[in-house]
């Protein structure tokens, strides 16, 4: 393909192609990344987001790159858990039947905001009796809170912001009503006179907090782990959404389907819709006539309504709708624009100069005619490519898109089904969008500096 | 309509002699494109080949001249198989091309070289020289690569485009017009056909390489015995490059001749207003105006009836050039001329 | 050869010096490199050459009918004793062109307006620059001139695609005619006709020289038909003008080798001679050699041939080949003299 060769060296004086060419490879690279990093299977499973798979995420916060522009730092997640070795200060010594074991969580807290919620996770592991658990909390400047006293079975969890004994513990402290997370990081200075007064002042306390915990436990081969989650206001580069899922997975994820589904639809269809007219117009005849009625059909045909109920009333799955999209454009406005390109070819001299060697008519579409249009062939399908990306989206927006797989269209459903604008959660539409335009933007540069380079006639002499 | 029937063909003095069978011989051709009007309705047919016959013998070099529209090309087209005949037969060595199904086709193609008018046309932009070259052996099923590159290499030579490794990785676009010419040329022998058609091989090329490619025809010609038919509209190259020549008018063959017996003595109206009208390089030609026969070619749909030049023609004859269709008469042995003024009552 | 202004009158053309430059992406091509040379009034000259010696674009200069990408576009162009390069492109278009000098471009018959009545096109240029025309004397001057060429009265109203291609070319012939200009230039007139046709075609040219006193500019690669209209022949050579001298004298002998080998390879009806082609290609204008543009094919270059050589004029004959210095009776134009001209 010497001849293709020439045409790209081109490229380098289109600087609006170097750009897009850019973008692509780095969504390319990007995507790549996506499949290598985080296998098909796992993919889906963190998608799904159960409780398991996200619990220690805060939920619906923002990237964390945003502290820097705030004025006031956002917390990130604290996350301790003393399953991890040297997480946790632990000291065991037996008592009566069973053993007392001390688990010490120590951190320092450096924003300027207060956390979005507190909560310990226990993993005990005991016989007949469950183990006994009492809690304290230690400020930086030496104030010591009780949490409570507790049994622990499998699956407790102590959450902070609901355990009615510590609020009234913290109430009675603070001499005025706050909800946990805000009390317990409370910076007394800054507490106000008056208890009704506006609580915009209060700020954390910053510096070294610690969580004791005193674990009973009835049988010696009974043991204890625990993890003390304190949410933070920000996570990841990304940040999460309702299910507390990391939108980078989607994101990533994203990339990767949004190019493959684009560039395989483009793909398919501007090869179909190339090889199908070159033999209506090889043929001629009824072949021809048929083909161009088919077309005609089909392009009156409602294009996404179709989809839609497809989408509705056979299945949602992506792979089903790009069979679908597809197979509704195949017969479509590109067949009418290479036949009239097939037709100019067809009265070239070394067709029948081809003719009288004796080549077959397979031969000639194919060997002929085909590769003489198929330079036409590259910007279109490239600048076609954005297209099908944002039919996914749409698809997906407009509630039928593929149930299963992280597709930045699902991620903008998703915000949109949570009132993501209204509740400010701006990153989580402002991410896939922006990646969709980044999207459009680069094809579409390289698309027009293609067709600048392949359409002569369009070049600026 | 009367058509009255032609005597089958005139034989040149060498066929005379060896009375051997012409190796293409062409009875009664006509090529007739139907017309249709909204697709499906029949409205008549354009008569480009109308009862057109002759022989060629092998090893013979024969120029066909006309004008556009004369039928030539379609003549061409039909002796090339590209479109079927609406009555007649085209006879290769006796047999008929379009009997004998697939197999007799490609045989038959095998045995012709075709040269066209557009040189760069002609040739698939996007193949290398070599590539365009082994295209016709691949379909004569060449498998071994070593011979295809063998046989390419040694046709470069033949057509004088050497050296040969230079040009093999080259595109079209890269060579002269007269090269390009010169690759055609070695595409259409390099399955050592018998027959070569050449349609306006020099005309879109420069002067002066057009005599190049007349040269280089010519030598092929002799050196492998080629029965040739050229297609020309340009009588003055004619000399230099055919034994024979044959005048088409609106359809038909009105004059065969030997090419030095017509260019002296051209018998029909129409060729010698031809010959008149072509022009040596000569000053004193500013100073006159030509005579030229009025009017233009007519219609292939309704021709007239008779002679077709006959409207154009100051000598035709009244009742006669007007309402029957002359047949072929022999002035000599060698020169046949289908014109009521040479009837043999005359 | 420069013409004392007092003879001025007598020329329908007089070119000085002209030079046509175009910039492409790659360089710079020198399509027309310093031509000069005079036509006297009612006579066609005849400018010949193969493609890619720049003809064309010397019609394109004389008619200045520019592309954008000119590089240098200098000389001096009189036209019916006007100075035409010094006008701007205003005045040249009102005053000179189709006034004085008039086109037929190549494939002209294939770029008429295929909506438009054929009296409508050809009146056109009439109403352009007679200002103060009635619409019936226009129409009348369109029957006048069509009768003139040989288009049948009733085509008047019909549309372009109704005629062959002879009788097209016709019809842009009447419409270069109509206003009467000194000068015709026209640009292979009769590459795409037939023999008839063509014969027919030069007829008219003919007519319209001895009828109304038109000088021609003939441009043409057809060698054999120029002879038809030529009173003077101009060989161009990638770029340069190689030899100009009058019909008589050039048909029976050109001076130039070119010109030699060019008539040599021309295929004649009559005559027993072998025809000899011209090795080898002519050269690139983007980059052309220096010294004489042909000595790489000329039979007969000297070691002196590697400078350019200057236009010698041989009584009425001028030619730029070294061959002829002893026996010039003068120098008309000197590469370096140009030298110092050139930027």
């Amino acid at each position: 393909m010497g001849f293709l060769k020439s045409f790209f060296r081109e490229l380098k004086y289109y600087p609006s192609a170097i750009v897009g060419l850019l973008v692509i490879l780095g969504l390319l690279a990007l995507s790549i990344y996506a499949v290598v990093a985080i296998p098909y299977s796992e993919a889906i499973r963190l998608w799904r987001g159960s409780g398991e798979t996200w619990y220690n995420n805060p939920k619906n916060a923002p990237p964390a790159w945003v502290n820097y522009f705030h004025t006031k730092k956002l917390p990130e997640t604290i996350d301790l858990d003393s399953r991890i070795d040297g997480v946790a200060a632990r000291e065991e010594k037996p008592l009566g039947g069973g053993k007392q074991i001390d688990l010490e969580f120590q951190f320092d807290y450096t924003a300027d905001e207060f956390p979005d919620d507190v909560v310990l996770y226990f993993f005990p592991t005991y016989g007949d009796k469950q183990p006994f658990v009492t809690g304290k909390w230690i400020t930086p400047d030496g104030r010591e809170i009780r949490l409570g006293n507790f049994s622990v079975n499998k699956g407790y969890s102590f959450r902070f912001t609901q355990d009615q004994g510590l609020a009234r513990r913290l109430k009675r402290l603070l001499k005025m009503e706050l909800p946990a997370e805000m009390a317990l990081f409370a910076d007394p200075a800054t507490l106000p006179e008056d208890p009704e007064a506006s609580k915009d002042q209060i700020e954390p306390l910053k510096g070294r907090y610690t969580v004791h915990l005193t674990v009973t436990t009835f049988a010696p081969e009974d043991d204890i782990d625990a993890e003390l989650l304190v949410y933070g206001k920000v996570h990841g580069i990304a940040g999460t959404d309702h299910l507390r899922r990391d939108l980078t997975v989607g994101l990533l994820w994203g990339t990767p389907i949004a190019i493959a589904f684009g560039l395989i639809s483009a793909l398919v269809i501007g090869l179909s819709t190339m090889i199908i007219a070159a033999i209506g117009v090889w043929y001629g005849g009824v072949v021809d006539d048929l083909i161009q009625r088919l077309t005609e059909i089909n392009m009156v045909l409602p294009f996404l309504p179709i989809l839609i109920m497809i989408g509705i009333f056979v299945s949602r799955s992506l792979w089903m709708i790009m069979v679908a999209t597809i197979a509704l454009s195949i017969f479509g406005g590109g067949i009418k624009s290479y036949r009239a390109m097939f037709l100019q070819l067809r009265a070239s001299p070394y067709i029948e100069a081809a003719q009288a060697y004796g080549a077959s008519d397979f031969r000639i579409i194919f060997l002929y005619l085909i590769p003489r249009i198929l330079p036409m062939l590259i910007p279109g399908f490239i600048s076609a490519i954005p297209g099908f990306v944002f039919l996914e989206a749409s698809l997906a927006v407009l509630g039928i898109g593929d149930p299963v797989l992280p597709t930045w269209g699902k991620i903008i459903q998703d915000a949109q089904a949570n009132a993501a604008l209204y509740k400010g959660y701006y990153y989580w539409v402002l991410e896939p969008s922006l990646l969709l335009m980044v999207t459009g933007v680069g094809f579409a540069l390289l698309g027009f500096a293609l067709d600048r380079i392949f359409n002569p006639r369009l070049r600026q002499e | 309509m009367g058509e009255q029937q032609v005597a089958v063909t005139t034989q040149s003095a060498a066929e005379a002699a060896a009375q051997e069978q012409p190796l293409l011989s062409v009875r009664h051709l006509k090529i007739w494109y139907e017309l249709k009007r909204f697709g499906f309705l029949h409205a008549g047919y354009v008569k480009a080949v109308d009862d057109v016959s002759f022989d060629l013998p092998a090893g013979e070099a024969i120029a066909v001249v006309g004008e556009s529209g004369c039928g030539k090309s379609s003549l061409m087209k039909a002796i090339l198989g590209l479109v079927h005949p609406h009555d007649g037969q085209i006879l290769f060595e006796g047999k008929d091309i379009w009997e004998g199904g697939n197999d007799a086709m490609r045989a038959y193609r095998m045995s012709v070289g075709y040269v066209q008018q557009d040189p760069y046309g002609a040739l698939p932009p996007f193949m290398t020289i070599r590539r365009i070259l082994e295209e016709p052996l691949i379909l004569a099923g060449v498998k071994d690569k070593e011979e295809r590159l063998e046989r390419v290499i040694r046709s470069l030579e033949e057509v004088k485009v050497t050296p040969p490794s230079d040009f093999l990785n080259k595109y079209p676009h890269m060579l002269s017009g007269g090269q390009q010419q010169r690759v055609v040329i070695a595409r259409a022998l390099i399955r050592n056909p018998k027959m070569l058609i050449a349609d306006e091989p020099v005309s879109m090329l420069d002067a002066s390489v057009r005599v190049e490619i007349l040269k280089l025809l010519d030598e092929v010609q002799k050196e492998r015995s080629l029965s040739v038919i050229y297609i020309t509209h340009d009588l003055s190259t004619v000399r230099y490059f055919s034994e024979r020549i044959f005048v088409m008018y609106a359809g038909k063959l009105i004059e065969k001749s030997d090419t030095n017996e017509i260019l002296r003595d051209p018998r029909h109206p129409y060729t010698w207003a031809l010959l008149n009208a072509i022009s040596d390089p000569l000053a004193e030609n500013a100073t006159k105006l030509r005579e030229i026969p009025p009017g233009e070619p007519p219609s292939l749909i309704t021709p007239p009836p008779g002679c077709r030049f006959h409207p154009r023609c100051e000598k035709a004859i009244q009742g006669l050039c007007d309402a029957e269709v002359p047949p072929e008469f022999a002035v000599t042995p060698t020169h046949a001329v289908a014109c009521w003024l040479y009837r043999e009552d005359a | 050869m420069t013409v004392p202004s007092a003879d001025m009158q007598d020329y329908a053309l007089v070119v000085e010096d002209l030079v046509l430059y175009f910039r492409l992406t790659h360089g710079v091509v020198q399509a027309v490199d310093h031509v000069s040379f005079s036509l006297k009034k009612n006579r066609a000259v005849v400018v010949i050459g193969e493609s890619g010696c720049g003809k064309t674009s010397m019609g394109r200069a004389l008619t200045r009918l520019l592309p954008r990408n000119v590089d240098r576009y200098t000389g001096k162009v009189f036209i019916d004793g006007v100075e035409t390069m010094a006008l701007d492109d205003e005045t040249y278009r009102e005053d000179i062109r189709w006034a004085k000098i008039s086109q037929v471009p190549q494939a002209a018959m294939n770029a008429l307006n295929p909506v438009l009545k054929l009296k409508d096109q050809v009146m056109e240029p009439l109403l352009l620059h007679e200002k103060g025309i009635s619409p019936e004397a226009a129409l009348e001057r369109v029957h006048e001139v069509f009768d003139f060429v040989g288009v049948p009265d009733g085509f008047i109203e019909r549309y372009p695609f109704e005629l062959s291609g002879g009788m097209r070319q016709r019809v842009v012939i009447a419409m270069a005619l109509i206003t009467n200009p000194a000068v015709i230039v026209l640009d292979e007139p009769t590459s795409a006709l037939d023999v008839l046709t063509q014969a027919n075609i030069y007829n008219v040219l003919k007519r319209i020289k001895w009828e109304k006193g038109t000088s021609f500019v003939l441009i043409t690669h057809d060698v054999a038909t120029s002879s038809e209209l030529a009173d003077d022949v101009l060989v161009m050579y990638a770029g340069h003008m190689m030899e100009y001298s009058s019909a008589e004298e050039f048909f029976a002998e050109p001076l130039h080798p070119y010109a030699k080998m060019l008539m040599a390879a021309v295929p004649k009806l009559y005559g027993d001679e072998e025809l000899q082609f011209i090795p080898g290609k002519p050269p690139s204008l983007l980059s052309p050699p220096t010294g004489c543009r042909f000595a790489d094919r000329c039979p007969m270059a000297t070691e002196k041939c590697k400078i350019e050589p200057p236009t010698f004029r041989l009584g009425e004959r001028l030619v730029k080949c070294w061959l002829y210095e002893k026996e010039a009776d003068e120098i008309v134009t000197s590469p370096e003299a140009l030298a110092g001209v050139s930027s």
